[in-house]
Parts: C-alpha cells; sequence; structure tokens
C-alpha cells in the first residue's frame, strides 16, 4: 500500500497535492484496493461548486457504488476527462493518472484538518484492524 | 460444511479460499468469496480460458422412490415426466398463484432416484414448500446440502483440464450438454455434469463436502499453466447477467411469475398438473403486463438492482440486475418495463441518482460467443 509523502489525506480516502491555492484531489491507493476493479467514475462540471465533506461524485467498481467526498471547498476548476474512457486509471495510477478533480480552494485553511501520510496510514491501519 | 463464524456458514473449501487471497463477503448465510486477483481478470479468464468456483453453499435435495417422479413432477414447471436417466432440467417451482418459489435444476441420477439443486439462499424455504407436497408419496426425500461439495469449472478449456485429472480422461465428450454422469477426477467420486451459469462451456462437479479441497486444488494444478484462475461471485454475477440467466432474489422472486420473468420456456402446460398451473394458464390468458428484458444504456451510468425505470418520463418498471459487461464494455442492465415498452429498440430511461438516464431495449443475451 502506497503512501506518499508531501500529500494530504483525508478520513473518507481522498488525497489533495496542493498546488498554490488549486488543490488537485483524487481517491487513496487504500480507497482503490478496497473498491476493486474501477469502472465508472461520474465528475462533476469545471465551474460546480464543492463543500468539504460532501459529496462530489460517485465511483463505481463492477459490484459497488461509492460516494466520493470533497477533502476542500471550493470551485472546480478542472475535471480529469480520461476518466471517462479509462475509469481503471483510478486503480492503476491512484496517485497520478488517476487525479479526479481540481479544486480552486475558497478557505485554503480547510487543508490544515487533513492528515499527513504517517496519521493517514495509521489511520487506515487502525480502521481495516 | 456448517462451522459457523458468528451467524455465517462456511463451506468446506473456506481455508482453500483464504489461503489463495480471496476476499470472503457473506452471501445467502455463507461467508463466501466474492473475488480473488479481481472481477475482472476472472470475468475474463472464463471467457477465454476457465474459472473454477465454489458453489458449495447451493442447495441439493434428494428424493428416491417409486413416487419421486411424481412427486417432483408436481412440484415443478417443467416436464420431469420425460426427463432420462442422466439428464438434466432447468425449471422453475412454482406457488399455486404462479409466484416463483425458486428456479432450481433436475437431475434423474436413477430409474427412481431424483435431485433437485436450489438456490443457497433458499434451502430452508424450499425444504420446508417441498416437503409438505410429499403426502402420500411412495419416497425419500433428504436434504443433502450440508454433505455435498460443488465446484463449477467454466470456459471453453474446462474440458481439457478436468480430462487431465481424470485417469485415462474420462471421455468427457460422452457427457453432453444438460447430462450428467458419475467420474473419479483426481480419485474422488464426483457428479460431473455439464452445465453451469456463465454462458460458456463447462462443468458442474459434485461430490462429497470433504473431498471438495482435494478435487478443488488437484484442478487448480491441473489447469494453472492452461488459464484456469479461482473465480468468485463478483465474476459469476457479471458473468451470468451478460447472460440474462435470471437471479433468483434479484431478477425473480414470491413477486414474478416465470411468464413475465422469462422463464416462460420451462413451463409445459401441455404435461400435465403442477403447482401453479392454473394461475399460469389464466395469466397467459389474460396477456402479461410486464416483461424483464435485458437493456444497455444510451447515456453515461451503470444502472443498478433497485433503480427506477422510467417510461415516458414517468415510473413504469424497475431495474432487478445491472453492471458494466467487462466482456462487451458497457453498461448493461436487466428489469421489468411494461409490454409495451418489451420490444427490441423500445426507448426507456433508468433513473440513476434521481437523473434520467436514456437506455434501449436489446436482444439477449447481450453477449454472445465469437461476437466480441
Amino acid at each position: 500500500m502506497e503512501y506518499p509523502a508531501g500529500l494530504k489525506y483525508s478520513r473518507e480516502h481522498e488525497w489533495v497535492k496542493l498546488e498554490g491555492s488549486v488543490a488537485l484531489v483524487g481517491i487513496t491507493d487504500f480507497a482503490q484496493s478496497e473498491l476493486g476493479d474501477v469502472v465508472y467514475v461520474e465528475l462533476p462540471e469545471a465551474g460546480a461548486e464543492v463543500e468539504a465533506n460532501n459529496t462530489f461524485g460517485v465511483v463505481e467498481s463492477v459490484k459497488a457504488v461509492s460516494d466520493l467526498y470533497a477533502p476542500v471547498s471550493g470551485t472546480v476548476a478542472e475535471v480529469n476527462q480520461q476518466l471517462n474512457d479509462e475509469p481503471e486509471l483510478v486503480n492503476s495510477d491512484p496517485f497520478e493518472d488517476g487525479w479526479m478533480l481540481r479544486i480552486e480552494m475558497s478557505d485554503a485553511s480547510e487543508v490544515d484538518g487533513l492528515l499527513d501520510a504517517d496519521e493517514y496510514k495509521a489511520f487506515v491501519e487502525e480502521e481495516s484492524a | 460444511m456448517s462451522e459457523p463464524s458468528g451467524s455465517l456458514l462456511r463451506t468446506s473449501l473456506y481455508d482453500v479460499h483464504v489461503e489463495a487471497g480471496a476476499k470472503m463477503v457473506p452471501f445467502a448465510g455463507y461467508e463466501m468469496p466474492v473475488q480473488y486477483a479481481g472481477v475482472i481478470d476472472e470475468h475474463n479468464a472464463v471467457r477465454g480460458a476457465a474459472g473454477l468456483f465454489d458453489v458449495s453453499h447451493m442447495g441439493e435435495f434428494e428424493a428416491e422412490g417409486p413416487g419421486a417422479g411424481a412427486f417432483f413432477h408436481r412440484l415443478f414447471t417443467n416436464n420431469v415426466k420425460k426427463l432420462g436417466e442422466g439428464v438434466v432440467l432447468y425449471t422453475a417451482m412454482c406457488r399455486e398463484e404462479g409466484g416463483i418459489v425458486d428456479d432450481l435444476t433436475v437431475y434423474r441420477l436413477g430409474t427412481e432416484r431424483y435431485m433437485a439443486v436450489v438456490n443457497a439462499a433458499n434451502i430452508e424455504k424450499d425444504w420446508e414448500w417441498m416437503s409438505s407436497h410429499k403426502e402420500g408419496g411412495d419416497l425419500n426425500f433428504r436434504n443433502v446440502s450440508g454433505e455435498t461439495g460443488l465446484l463449477a469449472l467454466q470456459g471453453p478449456r474446462s474440458e481439457e483440464i478436468l480430462s487431465a485429472v481424470i485417469s485415462g480422461g474420462g471421455e468427457l465428450g460422452a457427457i453432453t450438454y444438460y447430462t450428467a454422469a458419475m467420474r473419479n477426477p483426481a480419485g474422488c467420486e464426483v457428479l460431473v455434469s455439464r452445465t453451469g451459469y456463465t454462458g460458456e462451456d463447462g462443468f458442474e462437479l459434485y461430490c462429497a463436502a470433504g473431498d471438495a479441497p482435494h478435487l478443488w486444488r488437484e484442478l487448480m494444478a491441473a489447469g494453472a499453466s492452461k488459464g484456469l484462475k479461482p473465480c468468485g461471485l463478483g465474476a459469476r454475477d457479471t458473468l451470468r447477467t451478460e447472460m440474462k440467466f435470471a437471479l433468483y432474489g434479484n431478477d425473480i422472486d414470491e413477486t414474478t411469475n416465470p411468464l413475465e420473468s422469462g422463464l416462460g420456456w420451462v413451463v409445459k402446460f401441455k404435461a400435465g398438473d403442477f403447482i401453479g398451473r392454473d394461475a399460469l394458464m389464466a395469466l397467459r390468458e389474460k396477456g402479461l403486463s410486464r416483461k424483464l428484458v435485458g437493456f444497455e444504456m444510451v447515456d453515461r451510468g451503470i444502472p443498478r438492482h433497485g433503480a427506477p425505470i422510467l417510461i415516458d418520463g414517468k415510473p413504469g418498471g424497475v431495474v432487478t440486475s445491472g453492471t458494466m459487461s467487462p466482456s462487451l464494455g458497457k453498461a448493461i442492465g436487466i428489469g421489468y418495463v411494461p409490454i409495451s415498452h418489451s420490444k427490441e429498440g423500445s426507448h426507456i430511461e433508468v433513473d440513476i441518482r434521481g437523473k434520467a438516464r436514456a437506455a434501449k431495449v436489446v436482444k439477449t443475451p447481450f453477449y454472445r460467443k465469437g461476437e466480441d
């Protein structure tokens, strides 16, 4: 299981990579491995408003539908359109090509409430114990 | 096969699954493997080579004696009377009102010996229903579910793999589609049945529960170089959905009847009396109001069990099964629609998370060998 350092993590298993005032968002390696083969991703349109801890879309494996929760609030600046045709990127490359949204943050201080890699790893190990 | 873990039962293969890295989930009261490496890989193994499934959770009832044939004939909608020795029959079992108690396969194992193979979730219910109709019959009716192991070896390379674990090869060619005979794979006493739930060639292997782990390991060893993979319930579901094979509890249940659910072909009105015949005759006279159809999504989204089907914008049906089809690469579904919209090409919509999404009724099975 990978927990790249330098990223921030939510308790809903999303990761955040900070690019100035923009947050790049995806789901973690742990999340994709729990889901199994991802076959469908539904994301908001660019320009949509998302709110921290609220759902912004769904990810579906063959068997199950799971909600995606925004780790931070803001406006969707860009959506990974590649996931429409290649949802399996979420499995094969969750931290790079499997990214989901770029969010222009409305409140950068929300990032302080997220976990760092070590904290998230401990959280996962506790949750799956 | 009944070591309880909490309230869940385990098949005799539980340890084998855990060793193989299976993800275990509760299903029909059992702790069963939903996947090993991944559903799509397993699905593709069955379509392209072979897959091995543990389906020991299913129920087996044996009826033996002079009254056994008549007993089954009265319970089942299909014609048990014409069933020859060594032949298998798919059938529905209905209530007097025509609702489906279960769908099952029936085996004639000897002149006066039959076996019914029922869905795991229905074992108790079926046993009660069937036992209550035994009155006066000269027969011995036994529930042998607990002592019976059942493996499904499915896929185009199944015969080759099974043959490799039978000394002398087993002359499996003699066991044609929907027939069964005794063989000795891996040195075990096995009823080898050329049947399955995937749309591929393959076998269902009935053995003593205690022999199942040995049989499983020998088959896996013989098949490893031929692309054989252990497969879980996830792949079993995508494979059967691509064939539009009904799953009890999803597509059919006591509120549905065989005529509307596409099982009319196993209802033999002319074969004599069976439970539910009058009600089904009346339904046929009156005409059906809805039908179970296959559809594919036109808009994006995956239809899931329970999602409303919209006709002209209004609720008019319901999705009973749906998945992303690994073989076809598109979202497919099964559901009840009004007769008016049951023809191939009919436009319907599926309410997915509150949004109406276009779909169209298509010919089934969704998947046909050689067309992918």
